[in-house]
C-alpha cells in the first residue's frame, strides 16, 4: 500500500471508530429525547409512538448499525427538535465557524511569529520580559471573560467617554439585524461584527504561538548558520529572514494546522457570548433540547475537522520545508 | 527552584488556607440573601448602610463578592486537582498497562486513545457533561475522562523503554511476579513525565471548569464556583463589571500559578525546560 493510501485508511478507520464512540456515549446516558419533548400530561401509550417514530425502541444493536450505515453514507438524520434535517443545520453553522476560525487563525500566525521573532532578537531585554509576562496571562485567562472585558471596554466605555464611531464595535451577531446593506456595505458590516470574536481567539491563539516562535528563533540565532551570516556582513533584518525566519517556518506551520481543531472548538464560548450561530451554539442549543441527531452530528464534524488538520500538518511538513520534498 | 516558582507555591498554598479560612469567620452566611434593595451591586471597596464593608463589592442578590470567591475557590480547585490527578492515575494504568502487555491488548488501547484525541477534549467535555445531570461529581468524572490520554502516551513510551532494560530483565530472571515488576521496578521510574503532566493540567482542569460553569453546565448556583459567578455578571457587564471582573481575575492568577509550578516541576525532575508546547 503506498503511503497516501494507507493514511487514508487510517483516517477512515479512525472516523468509524469516533462514530461509534459518540454513539456509545449517547446511548449510555440515562433517559433520552422523548422525556423533553413530551407535554407532561402524555400517557404511556403516546410516549411509546414517540420513541418508536425516532427509532428508540429498537434494539441497542439495530440502532448502531442503522446509525452507522446511515452516517457512513453521509445522511446524518433529522433534528428531534425542528425535524430540520441535520446536514442543513450543519451546512448553515459551520462556515460562520469555519471562517472565523480561519481568519483568527491567520492573525494568529501574523502576530504570534511576529512578536516571538521581535522577542528572540531582544532576548532579556525588558520588552521581551513584558511580552512573555502578557502571553502566559492571555494564555491564562478563560476566552468568554476576556470577551466579556472586550465587550466592556468597546461598547460601553467607548460610548461613555465618546471615542470615535468606528472604536465603538458591535458586541452581537453575526451583521446588524434586518439590515438591507448589500455588497461592500454588508461585508464590512459582518467585518466590523466580527472584530470582537476574532481578537478574542487570535490573543489567545497569538500568545501561545509567541512562545513557540521565540523559543525556535532563539534557538536558531545561535546556530552556525547564523553566526557565518553576520561573520559575512549580512543585515540582522536579512539574517532574521534567509536564516531564522525560513527555519522557523515549518515547525510553525505544523503547529498552526494543529491548533486548527483547538481553535474552532474552542469558539463555543465566543460564539456563545457574542451570539454568533456556528457550530458551537448549535451545540450548546441541542445539548439544552437534548436533540441528539444533531448533537452526534456536530460532534462528528468536529472529529472530522481534526482527522483534516491532522492530514494538513502531514501535507504541510512537505510543503514547507523543502529538505522532506524528494 | 527558582524564586518565582517558590512564591508561586507558596501563593497557592495562601489561596488554600484563606479559601478555608475566611468564608468561615464570616459573620453572616454568604449563601444567605437578606435586604437585596439596600445591599445589591455595591461598588467595591463601598460601604453597605448597616456599616459593612465591601472589598470587592457586592453581586445582584447582596452578596459579598470576596467571601464568595473565596468559596468558589474551594469548588474551582477541588475540581481542578480532582480532575487532573483522576486523569493522571487513568493515564497511568492505560499507559502502563498498553507499554507492559504490546500486540493486541496495546493496539486496541491506543485505538481507544485515538478515538478520544480525535474529537476535542472541549467538545467531548460538552457532550458527556450534556448526557448525565450537571453537578460537582460529573465534572470531576467527566474532566477525569477527557483528560487521561496524554498521560497515557507518555506512560505507555517510558514502560516501553523500560521492559528491556537490565534490571526489568533482572527481576524477571528471579522470577518476580509480573504485576510484581511493573509496579515496583517498571512504573516508579516511569512516572515522572506523568507527574508533569498532571500538575500542569491542574490550571487545565480548573479552565475546563470555570468554562463549563459559565455555560450552566458544570457547578450549579447557588453553589459559587468562578465560572457560574462570571456568569451572574454577564447580563451587568456594563452596568456593574466587578461582578465578572473578581472571578475572572482569580481565573487567571491561579491558572497562571499552577503554570509556573508545573514548569519548575518539570525542570527539576526532568532536568530541562519544557518546551513551549507539548508534543
Amino acid at each position: 500500500m503506498t503511503p497516501t493510501l494507507r493514511r487514508a485508511f487510517e483516517s477512515a478507520l479512525l472516523f468509524w471508530l469516533v462514530v461509534t464512540l459518540t454513539f456509545c456515549l449517547v446511548h449510555l446516558a440515562p433517559g433520552d429525547a422523548t422525556d423533553l419533548l413530551v407535554p407532561p400530561g402524555a400517557s404511556a401509550a403516546d410516549i411509546e409512538r414517540l420513541r418508536s417514530s425516532f427509532g428508540l425502541d429498537a434494539p441497542m444493536w439495530q440502532q448502531y448499525v442503522r446509525w452507522t450505515s446511515r452516517v457512513l453514507a453521509g445522511d446524518l438524520g433529522t433534528s428531534f427538535a425542528t425535524g430540520e434535517a441535520v446536514g442543513d443545520v450543519l451546512r448553515r453553522a459551520l462556515p460562520i465557524t469555519l471562517g472565523l476560525g480561519l481568519v483568527s487563525l491567520a492573525l494568529t500566525f501574523l502576530i504570534g511569529t511576529a512578536v516571538g521573532l521581535w522577542q528572540a532578537q531582544h532576548a532579556g531585554s525588558r520588552g521581551d520580559r513584558l511580552a512573555t509576562t502578557i502571553g502566559i496571562t492571555l494564555f491564562a485567562a478563560p476566552s468568554f471573560w476576556l470577551a466579556l472585558a472586550l465587550v466592556a471596554v468597546f461598547t460601553y466605555v467607548a460610548s461613555r467617554s465618546g471615542w470615535p464611531v468606528w472604536l465603538r464595535l458591535p458586541a452581537m451577531g453575526v451583521e446588524t439585524p434586518a439590515s438591507t446593506l448589500n455588497g461592500l456595505a454588508r461585508l464590512s458590516d459582518i467585518a466590523r461584527h466580527a472584530v470582537l470574536p476574532v481578537t478574542v481567539l487570535s490573543l489567545i491563539g497569538a500568545a501561545g504561538l509567541a512562545r513557540y516562535a521565540r523559543a525556535t528563533a532563539l534557538e536558531l540565532l545561535h546556530s552556525d548558520w547564523v553566526r557565518t551570516g553576520r561573520a559575512k556582513g549580512l543585515s540582522s533584518g536579512a539574517v532574521m529572514r534567509r536564516h531564522v525566519l525560513a527555519n522557523a517556518r515549518p515547525p510553525l506551520i505544523v503547529l498552526l494546522a494543529l491548533s486548527l481543531p483547538g481553535t474552532v472548538a474552542g469558539s463555543v464560548f465566543v460564539e456563545s457570548v457574542f451570539a454568533w450561530p456556528g457550530m458551537g451554539r448549535t451545540m450548546l442549543a441541542s445539548i439544552g433540547a437534548r436533540d441528539y441527531p444533531v448533537l452526534m452530528g456536530v460532534t462528528l464534524v468536529y472529529a472530522a475537522i481534526v482527522i483534516v488538520a491532522n492530514w494538513l500538518s502531514d501535507v504541510a511538513t512537505v510543503w514547507a520545508d523543502p529538505r522532506r520534498r524528494s | 527552584m527558582t524564586r518565582g516558582a517558590r512564591l508561586a507555591v507558596w501563593a497557592l498554598a495562601l489561596t488554600v488556607v484563606a479559601s478555608i479560612i475566611v468564608p468561615a469567620l464570616a459573620r453572616r452566611d454568604p449563601l444567605a440573601i437578606e435586604d437585596v434593595i439596600a445591599r445589591r451591586l455595591l461598588p467595591p471597596l463601598a460601604t453597605n448602610p448597616d456599616g459593612g464593608w465591601h472589598l470587592l463589592g457586592t453581586d445582584r442578590f447582596g452578596r459579598d463578592l470576596f467571601i464568595r470567591t473565596l468559596l468558589a475557590a474551594r469548588i474551582s480547585l477541588f475540581v481542578g486537582l480532582a480532575g487532573s490527578v483522576l486523569a493522571g492515575v487513568l493515564g497511568v494504568l492505560i499507559g502502563a498497562v498498553s507499554g507492559w502487555s504490546g500486540r493486541a491488548i496495546d493496539r486496541a488501547l491506543m485505538s481507544l486513545t485515538d478515538t478520544f484525541l480525535a474529537i476535542p477534549r472541549l467538545v467531548l467535555l460538552l457532550l458527556c457533561v450534556a448526557l448525565w445531570s450537571p453537578g460537582l461529581v460529573t465534572v470531576v468524572v467527566v474532566l477525569a475522562a477527557t483528560g487521561w490520554m496524554s498521560v497515557a502516551r507518555l506512560v505507555r513510551s517510558e514502560v516501553q523503554g523500560l521492559r528491556h532494560t537490565a534490571f526489568v530483565e533482572g527481576a524477571r530472571a528471579l522470577g518476580t511476579l509480573e504485576v510484581r515488576t511493573l509496579l515496583r521496578h517498571v512504573l516508579p521510574n516511569a512516572l515522572g513525565p506523568a507527574l508533569v503532566a498532571v500538575t500542569l493540567g491542574v490550571g487545565n482542569a480548573i479552565l475546563l471548569e470555570s468554562g463549563l460553569a459559565f455555560l450552566g453546565l458544570g457547578v450549579q448556583p447557588p453553589t459559587p464556583s468562578w465560572g457560574n459567578m462570571i456568569a451572574g455578571g454577564r447580563d451587568i457587564i456594563v452596568t456593574a463589571p466587578w461582578v465578572a471582573l473578581a472571578p475572572g481575575l482569580a481565573v487567571i492568577a491561579t491558572v497562571l500559578l499552577c503554570t509556573v509550578v508545573g514548569d519548575a516541576f518539570h525542570q527539576r525532575l526532568l532536568g530541562h525546560a519544557r518546551p513551549p508546547v507539548d508534543p
